[in-house]
C-alpha cells in the first residue's frame, strides 16, 4: 500500500490512567486528628509519587491498525473496552501515553452533536460558535449557512435564543452543522443516539452519503445494524486491546459472541438478578440458541427454524409457569413481536423444582437483520417472574438471495418481516 | 464536490502525528492564527451573552469602577487626606481603575476559563490557548466604554488630554501582555490545583494595594523603607497606572528607562507561562 492511499496510521497505541488510592479512615479522634494534620500535603505527595502497579488503568494497550483512504471502519466493543479513549486520542483531545498516530489529511472528530453552543445565543450566533469549534472558517460557514439552516429546520426561530429550543431542536441545529463539515477524515463517536427514530434515521441516510462520497469514516456506535450496513470494516475492541479487525459482518458476529460468552457463562449463575427484572420467584438459569440440527449458533438463514432451550430454577412457591420469547429489532431496540404464551406447567410448583423448555420458532418471514431476543418467565396473569431482555446474543438473520430475488434492499431499513402481497389491478400508463 | 476539489488535494499533504510528547513541545502559534475566527467567535459570545437579560446591561460595565472611585476618594482622599499631587481625587483613582479593572477581570476569567470551559474542551480539539485569550480579550469592550466614561468626567473637571494620549495604546498592550502572563500561568495551575483560584482572588486583592490604584505612587513610596522603591517599581502595571495619570492628568511618573526590567521580566513570564500552558494543555482532559 502506497502511502498515498493511507488515511491513517495507528501503531503501539496505548493510554494509561492514574486510579486513586484508598486512604486508610481513622475510627478514633486522635486518628482523626493525626490524619487532618497531614492532609494538607497529602494529596500533593500523592500526586507527585509515581504510581504503582495496581494503581494504573490501560484504557488502551497496544493497539495498530491501518485505515486506508475512502475506508468506513466501524469501532465496536463493550463499555469500557477503550472506545472513547481511542476517539479522544485520534481527535486529539488528549494524548496518547505509548505508540503514535498518523493522520493524513484534515480529520474532524465529532463527540456530540452542538458542541460549544451557548444557550444565551440565538441559532445564528450558534451555527458560527458551533462551526468553528468544529474546525470551519467563518467563510466556510457564511456559504453553508442557508443549507445549514434548510437541513435542521428551525429557519423560524433562527434569531431566537438557543436556550428556549426544544432538546430536539437543538439536536436537530448540531447535527445539521456537524453535516457540512467537509473533512477528509470523519470521526463519529456515538451521536446518532439522541433524538427519535426518525433523527436517527436521518442520521443514519447522512451518514451513509458521507461514506459513499469517497470519505473516510470512523464510526463508534453500538447499533450492530448500522455498523453492518454503513461499514465494510469493523475493529473490535475488549479491556482495551484489539481483538478482531476484518470485515464489519464477521467482526459483529464476534463481538455477539463475546458478548454471549461474557454475560451467559459469567452472569448465568441464579443468584445474580442484577440485570433482570420481574420478582425473581422463578430465576431463568440458562439459555441456548440452536439450530434445527441442535448445534449451538446464532447465525440463521432466512426461513431457517430457530431453537431455544431454556432451563430455570423455582425460587418461590407459585401457581403456574409461562413461557414466552420476543424479539426486539436491532436499529431501535423496540419490541417488535411477541411469540404465543406457552404453558411449562399449569399446577402449582414449590421452591427449589427445576425444569427446562424448548421452544420453535419458525422463522418464514423475518428478513434479514439482528434480533435480540426478550426471554420472559410468567404467570397466567402475565406477572412477570424473570425477564432476560438483550441480555443473549441476538438472532442474525442473513440471506444469500440477491436484492432482485429479494424485491428489497437487505441492507437499508425496510422492515422486519416479509408479507405477502399480490397486485390487483394495473392500468397502462399510456 | 469538483470545486472543492482543490482544496481536497492541497490538504491531502497535511499530516498530523500524534504522540506522547516529552517535555515541552513547540507554541503553535501558527495553529493559533488558523483557528482565528473561533478566537473572534469566542470573544463575541463572552461579550453577548456577559450582559444578555440583564435589566441594568450594559451599566454594569461602569458601576464596578464608578463605585470603587467613588469608595477610594471617600477612604483616601477624604478621610485619610492622602496628598493627590494637585489632581482631584476621583480622576486620580478613576484613571487607575480603568486598566487596573481591566486586568482583574481577565485574570480572574483566564484563571477559570480552563475549568469552566471543560464541557467543549472534551470534546473536541482546538488550540486551548483561545479560551483565556477570549476571555481575556472580551475585557477590552468594558476597557472602552470606561475610558470613553473617564474622558467626559476629564471635561466635566475641565481637563483636556494632549498629544501624550497617544501613548495609552502602548501602555494598554503593557497591560494585556502582563494579563495574559498571569493568567497563562494561573490557568495551568488551576487545572492542576483547584486552590489556585483562591490564591488569585485574594492575590489581586493585595496586588491592587502594592500598586498605586487608590492613591498615587508618590505616597505608596513614602510608606517603604528607603531603598526599597525599586521593589514597587518592579511591577509593570506601577508602570501602566503611572503612565496613565501620566498621559491623561500629567504629574505621575512618565516612561522611565527603569521600565525596562518590568518589561523583561513580564514577557519572560509570558512566553514561559505560554509553554507552561502548552504542557498542561495536553492532558488537560485526563485532569479536569
Amino acid at each position: 500500500m502506497s502511502d498515498n492511499d493511507i488515511a491513517m496510521r495507528v501503531e503501539g497505541l496505548g493510554k494509561m490512567y492514574r486510579l486513586g488510592r484508598e486512604i486508610p479512615h481513622a475510627t478514633t479522634l486522635t486518628g482523626k486528628l493525626k490524619n487532618a494534620s497531614k492532609a494538607p500535603f497529602q494529596w500533593l505527595s500523592e500526586q507527585m509519587r509515581e504510581p504503582t502497579e495496581e494503581e494504573t488503568l490501560w484504557a488502551l494497550k497496544d493497539v495498530s491498525f491501518e485505515i486506508k483512504r475512502g475506508e468506513v471502519v466501524g469501532f465496536i466493543g463493550h463499555n469500557g473496552a477503550g472506545k472513547s479513549t481511542l476517539l479522544k486520542i485520534l481527535s486529539r483531545i488528549t494524548e496518547p501515553t505509548t505508540g503514535y498516530a498518523e493522520i493524513h489529511g484534515r480529520i474532524a472528530a465529532l463527540l456530540e452533536v452542538g458542541t460549544g453552543m451557548h444557550p444565551e445565543l440565538t441559532g445564528r450566533e450558534n451555527i458560527y460558535m458551533n462551526g468553528t469549534v468544529l474546525g470551519m472558517k467563518k467563510r466556510e460557514i457564511d456559504s453553508k449557512f442557508d443549507e445549514i439552516v434548510d437541513f435542521s429546520g428551525i429557519s423560524k426561530f433562527l434569531d431566537t435564543p438557543v436556550k428556549r429550543y426544544s432538546s430536539g431542536m437543538r439536536v436537530r441545529l448540531g447535527f445539521a452543522i456537524a453535516a457540512h463539515l467537509e473533512p477528509e477524515i470523519l470521526v463519529v463517536d456515538e451521536v446518532l443516539a439522541v433524538g427519535d427514530a426518525d433523527f436517527q434515521a436521518k442520521c443514519l441516510g447522512k451518514m451513509q452519503d458521507v461514506a459513499s462520497g469517497g470519505r473516510t469514516v470512523l464510526f463508534v456506535s453500538h447499533n450492530m445494524d448500522a455498523i453492518r450496513t454503513l461499514c465494510t470494516r469493523a475493529v473490535l475492541l475488549q479491556a482495551g486491546e484489539l481483538k478482531v479487525d476484518g470485515p464489519s459482518v464477521a467482526v459483529v458476529e464476534k463481538y455477539h459472541t463475546a458478548l454471549r460468552d461474557d454475560v451467559i457463562t459469567k452472569d448465568s449463575g441464579i443468584g445474580d438478578a442484577t440485570r433482570r427484572r420481574g420478582s425473581g420467584c422463578a430465576r431463568i438459569s440458562s439459555v441456548s440458541v440452536l439450530n434445527i440440527e441442535e448445534e449451538a449458533t446464532t447465525s440463521f438463514e432466512q426461513g431457517e427454524d430457530v431453537l431455544i432451550d431454556l432451563s430455570f430454577q423455582i425460587m418461590k412457591d407459585i401457581s403456574c409457569l409461562y413461557v414466552m420469547i420476543g424479539l426486539r429489532s436491532g436499529r431501535n431496540g423496540e419490541l417488535i413481536t411477541t411469540s404465543t404464551r406457552h404453558a411449562v406447567s399449569e399446577k402449582g410448583l414449590s421452591e427449589g423444582q427445576t425444569g427446562t423448555a424448548r421452544v420453535r420458532l419458525p422463522n418464514p418471514n423475518l428478513r434479514p437483520g439482528d434480533y435480540p431476543l426478550y426471554i420472559g418467565l410468567a404467570n397466567e396473569k402475565h406477572k412477570a417472574f424473570d425477564v432476560m431482555d438483550g441480555l443473549t446474543a441476538p438472532l442474525i438473520i442473513s440471506t444469500s438471495k440477491t436484492v432482485h430475488e429479494l424485491g428489497y434492499d437487505p441492507t437499508k431499513a425496510c422492515g422486519y418481516f416479509d408479507i405477502e402481497s399480490e397486485m390487483e389491478a394495473c392500468k397502462r400508463l399510456d | 464536490m469538483t470545486k472543492k476539489q482543490p482544496i481536497h488535494q492541497q490538504m491531502a499533504h497535511q499530516v498530523i502525528r500524534i504522540q506522547p510528547t516529552k517535555g515541552f513541545s513547540a507554541l503553535g502559534l501558527a495553529e493559533l492564527w488558523e483557528y482565528r475566527d473561533l478566537l473572534w467567535f469566542n470573544i463575541l459570545k463572552n461579550i453577548k451573552s456577559k450582559y444578555r437579560q440583564m435589566a441594568l446591561g450594559p451599566l454594569w460595565i461602569i458601576l464596578q469602577p464608578v463605585m470603587n472611585m467613588v469608595i477610594f476618594s471617600f477612604v483616601f482622599g477624604k478621610m485619610a487626606k492622602l496628598d493627590d499631587g494637585g489632581i482631584p481625587y476621583p480622576l486620580l483613582t478613576f484613571s487607575a481603575l480603568i486598566p487596573w479593572t481591566f486586568f482583574q477581570n481577565s485574570c480572574t476569567f483566564a484563571c477559570n476559563s480552563l475549568v469552566t470551559q471543560m464541557p467543549v474542551i472534551s470534546k473536541v480539539y482546538f488550540p486551548r490557548m483561545i479560551i483565556p485569550l477570549a476571555d481575556a480579550l472580551a475585557w477590552l469592550v468594558d476597557f472602552t466604554v470606561t475610558f470613553a466614561v473617564l474622558l467626559i468626567v476629564m471635561v466635566c473637571y475641565g481637563i483636556y488630554p494632549n498629544l501624550r494620549i497617544l501613548a495609552i495604546p502602548l501602555y494598554l498592550l503593557l497591560t494585556l501582555v502582563t494579563t495574559m502572563a498571569v493568567g497563562l500561568w494561573t490557568a495551568s495551575l488551576t487545572v492542576k490545583f483547584r486552590d489556585v483560584r483562591l490564591v488569585v482572588q485574594y492575590g489581586l486583592r493585595v496586588f491592587m494595594y502594592v500598586t498605586p490604584v487608590a492613591y498615587t505612587a508618590a505616597n505608596l513610596e513614602k510608606a517603604l523603607p528607603d531603598g526599597w522603591e525599586w521593589l514597587l517599581k518592579m511591577n509593570p502595571l506601577y508602570w501602566v497606572i503611572e503612565g496613565f495619570r501620566w498621559a491623561l492628568l500629567g504629574g505621575a511618573n512618565g516612561p522611565e528607562l527603569f521600565m525596562v526590567y518590568p518589561i523583561i521580566l513580564i514577557i519572560a513570564m509570558l512566553i514561559s507561562g505560554a509553554y507552561m500552558f502548552r504542557r498542561t494543555e495536553r492532558t488537560i482532559v485526563d485532569l479536569l
